[in-house]
């Protein structure tokens, strides 16, 4: 009897996440057929007209959350760094909590603290920077041009960034643990330095569950919303320059999802968006899941 | 010695050896540097976020705040609806996911071991711990309230439920492994049944593991917006699960873009108290798994 309870548990898990998977589709049906394949490459989003397409906010999804994960890796290296091989002992434990407490901030505080302390910040100090170095060099000037306003790309990028530094850094800080520390001390017993050793004995030997740390991070950044859409600007074009306000998959739905009729193509649309934002989460984690170390192994 | 040593050696070598010394010990200087550096900031943010929402949210603290509903802006409302809505949808989410989450976590540790079936839940599982939470929202919209016809607290407290599931089935297998199979060799001699050894032994034994794993699901639901947006949608009064509720971040998100100083005000207190109570529930959770 409890034997049987506990498969059914285990199988309304797997029937969960099928019904998620087959309703947001069928959700979405109405405008894969309307639109068909170019629903994926259409840059249109107009609920007059009724035409809608993916193209801004994918694009918005995955430039935010990829420029978030280069602020985000190697600020989370150098966290894991100090609090496995620097840090005093009597330092680890408050400094790894008060990290991990960070992971733990609703994300609706990151929005607004974003909104009302991060972005404005930026607008006078990173952005002029950026453009008056940058955003002169040939070829690549128009990625960093200056544009008027303190909502962007970047700056959802960056809070993306904050938010999903203690979860990185956090992964690498438990597998570097993992290291035998016969290996560090022979590296050490060589004359390494603390550097030396994490960056040819400690990184090489986790490599694998460092790339899976990263990837869960990517896949928490790609399908946040309340963060990114006090920031993001909310604007369904594309532009070069990172400055520019935009919108990403979950921005959008949820800014426009309470204001759809049912029924409509439009709320069809923003299903089918749900749908390409669960299959690329989905494979982003089961990337994740792969290179971390299981569970249940031993 | 070490200068005897440099003058037998030819010039030239010594010369790179003592640069290469130099250079190794400046790259581990810069990295050390770099990875200090790395801590101060990540902690600065964290310094940043706690001080702001003191600064703004402090002023909007009084006794009003918890006793009067939501109202119009510049007629003095409060945060009462929101906060007994967020717990009763938090309260309720947890209550439903708990003991589905319980039974997934004691079948992946007890019983599924390496088959394919439990191999494959494992997967699951942990694909819904990071799918993002708005997708949750859409499902229970489609689920629920589409079919129902109307956006009701019942509706949130799903959405909820299903984001507490995978935290518990995590934290309960992960629990359930630590304990010695000793314990359970000892109880199945005595006799006892599975079901029994299960309950009245291994739970007992990692009780404070499985109560964690509740707490920091609680945590993590308490401060979600994007799955209510779609299934409870807010209310300006009081009630019932049957129909649209009101929730603590839905109130704040809704109020923090106004432009009205008041309900700003109420924003920034309302976001206060979900940052304390998260941040309080995670503190409690870790000292109760240090209590062992």
């Amino acid at each position: 009897m409890f034997s049987a309870l506990a498969h059914a548990a285990g199988l309304l898990v797997l029937v969960l996440l099928g019904t998620i998977i087959v309703l947001l589709f069928v959700g979405g049906l109405p405008a894969f057929r309307a639109f068909g394949a170019g629903f994926l490459t259409s840059s249109a989003w107009n609920p007059v007209t009724n035409h809608f397409g993916a193209l801004v906010s994918v694009y918005g999804t995955v430039v935010s959350s990829i420029l978030a994960l280069i602020m985000a890796v190697p600020l989370a290296f150098g966290v894991a760094f100090f609090l496995t091989e620097l840090a005093p002992g009597w330092m680890r434990r408050p400094v790894g909590t008060a990290i991990e407490l960070l992971a733990a901030v609703p994300s609706i505080i990151y929005g607004m603290w974003g909104f009302f302390v991060l972005a404005p910040l930026i607008g006078t100090t990173i952005k002029p920077w950026l453009a008056s170095t940058l955003g002169h060099v040939p070829v690549i000037g128009d990625v960093f041009r200056a544009i008027p306003g303190d909502s962007s790309i970047f700056t959802a990028a960056l809070v993306l960034a904050v938010m999903i530094t203690p979860f990185i850094a956090a992964t690498m800080r438990d597998v570097f643990l993992t290291v035998p520390v016969i290996f560090k001390e022979s590296a050490f017993g060589l004359g390494c330095t603390p550097w030396e050793v994490v960056w040819s004995v400690v990184l090489p030997t986790t490599r694998a569950s460092v790339i899976g740390g990263i990837m869960l991070g990517l896949g928490r950044a790609l399908g946040e919303t309340m963060a990114v859409t006090f920031v993001i600007g909310n604007t369904n074009r594309i532009n070069p320059s990172i400055f520019a306000p935009g919108n990403t998959i979950a921005s959008l739905v949820a800014l426009e999802f309470p204001e759809a009729e049912s029924g409509s193509l439009q709320l069809s649309s923003l299903l089918a968006l749900g749908f390409i934002l669960f299959v690329i989460s989905f494979i982003v984690l089961a990337i994740s899941r792969m290179l971390l170390p299981q569970r249940g192994r031993v | 010695m070490s200068s005897t040593i440099l003058a037998e050696m030819p010039r030239a070598d010594a010369k790179t050896a003592a640069g290469l010394g130099r250079r190794r010990r400046n790259a581990d200087r810069l990295a050390r540097a770099f990875a200090v550096l790395a801590t101060l900031v990540a902690l600065a943010f964290l310094a940043s976020i706690l001080i702001t929402l003191l600064y703004l949210g402090v002023p909007g603290i009084s006794l009003h705040l918890f006793t009067t509903i939501t109202k119009a802006p510049g007629s003095q409302g409060g945060l009462a609806n929101a906060i007994v809505g967020s717990i009763v949808q938090a309260g309720l989410g947890t209550l439903i996911g708990t003991p589905i989450g319980l039974m997934v976590g004691t079948y992946l540790a007890e019983y599924a071991g390496r088959t394919k079936l439990g191999t494959a839940v494992r997967f699951v599982s942990d694909i819904l711990l990071s799918a993002p939470s708005i997708l949750i929202g859409l499902f229970i919209y489609q689920m629920v309230v589409a079919p129902l016809g109307g956006f009701s607290g019942f509706a949130g407290a799903l959405a909820l439920a299903i984001l507490v599931i995978p935290i518990v089935v995590r934290t309960t297998e992960d629990m359930l492994r630590l304990i010695p199979v000793s314990l359970r060799e000892a109880a199945i001699a005595l006799g006892a049944p599975r079901w029994k050894t299960i309950v009245f032994i291994c739970y007992r034994a990692a009780l404070d593991g499985l109560l964690t794993g509740v707490l920091l699901a609680v945590a993590r639901v308490a401060g979600e917006t994007a799955p209510l947006l779609f299934t409870s949608l807010g209310n300006s009064d009081y009630s019932g699960l049957g129909s649209a509720m009101a929730s603590l971040p839905v109130t704040i998100y809704q109020y923090a873009a106004s432009a009205f100083d008041d309900w700003v005000q109420l924003a920034w207190t309302g976001a206060l108290l979900i940052t304390i109570g998260v941040l309080a529930i995670n503190i409690v959770a870790r000292f109760v798994v240090r209590r062992r």
